[in-house]
């Protein structure tokens, strides 16, 4: 792999983390990730939509009247997100019912906008749908590991299935309630963020 | 670079024009889909609340049908008590019309208050099971928990006193602390609990955890999900009192 497409496609993952080091998407990383199916889920939703948009915008990016340029690329955000919202709702009835209004609200996930503008824009189709791929993966890799764990200490169980039976189904483990409340997002997010830092210094600013 | 007025007026047309072909289209090719997912999905609801389907178990759009027609579903006016008629069976009618001032009226009751059941619909659904062995009659209700609105489905036994089961369809209650109401080990205890006290009045209700008084309509409550519980409990007084289904059960109960 060339040096420059790793650096798009990688770079989001880490440590260029549309998350942890930009802290953009917060919002959906701490809603849907109570259990790890619906953040799976809702990692792909966000896939669909943001390499999608990448590759409209870049597509169309000359064309693009500077005056008009974000409600071009609100436009083409919003129709993409309902596209993945109908399909779900045909073919993902289950867990569209459990995302609720998530999935409409990937139109004010930063992310999309952000890379629509900052990067798509300015760049061929090949290279936006790449950097549109690595941060969704970015995102996924963030919003999978806090679902592992919020599910797992908070209910006991993994993708629905029982791992550490709970004293309510007559087991032993007690759920730790904080988890599936939205601080425990908080919690573990800012964890991720510390172990960034303490492992890359050159994220920690100067004082 | 510099773009005239003319052309970035024609740009937004056309953008528009693309952008709603094709939402138009996708949404105009799937619907039959997504209303046969929500259907099945509310026909599964009741024949696994009435016993008719195990739980969890799959269903088929084709398997639901057939299974559905041994049910009746009855229009019943809740200011009489009276039995109208039949109606198509679809859930989402009855919670609409308690949203239209003209199809519905506005509750009193303190349980309903407290549930935030702000208005019953003129006319209630009832569903009639015929099916031998698991005959019982299916109420929807509705109320306000800590987060979210919760619907489910309560099924009564033939004589309408008794409790077969019940099965919440919808809530965005905290996953497992509220959201535990959805646990079918929590639901277990549920079956056998009567509706009325000695004196007549809904008696069934949810307690906080481990203050069940009355073992014979009162329901344990979910630990750590006290708001939740209760409001359960007030769901199920305001929906079975006079101002709901209550005259029914009483009319229609041996």
């Amino acid at each position: 792999m060339k040096k420059e497409t790793k650096d798009i496609l990688i770079g989001p993952i880490y440590p260029k983390n549309p998350i942890t080091l930009q802290v953009l998407g917060i919002c959906s990383a701490l809603a849907v990730t109570t259990q790890l199916q619906p953040a799976l889920v809702m990692s792909a939703a966000l896939t669909f939509v943001l390499v999608g948009s990448n590759v409209t915008i870049s597509l169309v990016r000359n064309k693009i009247p500077g005056s008009i340029r974000v409600i071009t690329q609100l436009t083409i955000i919003a129709s993409l997100v309902i596209l993945a919202d109908q399909v779900m709702k045909a073919y993902l009835f289950e867990v569209s019912k459990q995302l609720t209004v998530f999935v409409g609200l990937i139109i004010t996930n930063c992310i999309v906008m952000g890379r629509a503008e900052a990067f798509a824009m300015a760049n061929p189709p090949a290279k936006a749908a790449l950097d549109g791929l690595g941060n969704s993966i970015g995102y996924a890799a963030i919003l999978i590991i806090v679902g592992f764990f919020r599910e797992l200490i908070g209910s006991g169980k993994l993708l629905g299935h029982v791992v550490l039976p709970s004293v309510n189904n007559g087991g032993w483990y007690y759920p730790n309630g904080l988890l599936v409340l939205s601080p425990g997002a908080f919690f573990i997010i800012g964890l991720i963020i510390w172990a960034q830092r303490v492992y890359s210094k050159e994220l920690v600013e100067e004082n | 670079m510099e773009f005239s007025n003319k052309y970035i007026i024609g740009f937004a047309l056309a953008l528009c024009l693309v952008c709603s072909l094709a939402v138009s289209t996708v949404a105009v090719a799937l619907k039959d889909r997504q209303a046969a997912n929500a259907l099945l999905d509310m026909q599964g609801q009741i024949l696994r609340v009435s016993g008719m389907v195990e739980q969890g178990a799959s269903l088929t759009s084709e398997e639901a049908a057939t299974l559905f027609e041994k049910i009746e579903v009855l229009r019943v006016s809740a200011a009489t008590g009276e039995v109208m008629g039949e109606m198509v069976f679809n859930s989402e009618t009855i919670i609409k019309a308690s949203k239209d001032a003209a199809l519905s009226t506005a509750s009193t009751s303190n349980s309903a208050k407290k549930a935030r059941v702000r208005r019953i619909p003129n006319d209630l659904m009832v569903l009639k099971v015929n099916d031998p062995g698991n005959e019982c009659y299916v109420f929807l209700l509705w109320g306000n928990g800590l987060w979210s609105t919760i619907y489910g489905y309560l099924a009564l036994e033939q004589d309408l006193k008794t409790v077969k089961g019940i099965a919440f369809y919808e809530q965005g209650e905290t996953a497992g602390l509220g959201g535990e109401i959805v646990n079918p080990n929590w639901t277990a205890q549920w079956p056998g609990k009567k509706v009325f006290d000695a004196e007549g009045n809904v008696g069934l209700f949810v307690t906080k955890f481990g203050q069940v008084k009355k073992p014979e309509y009162q329901v344990d409550g979910i630990s750590g999900a006290t708001i939740t519980s209760v409001a359960v409990g007030y769901t199920m007084q305001a929906w079975l009192g006079d101002e709901a289904y209550g005259k029914f059960l009483k009319a229609e109960g041996k």
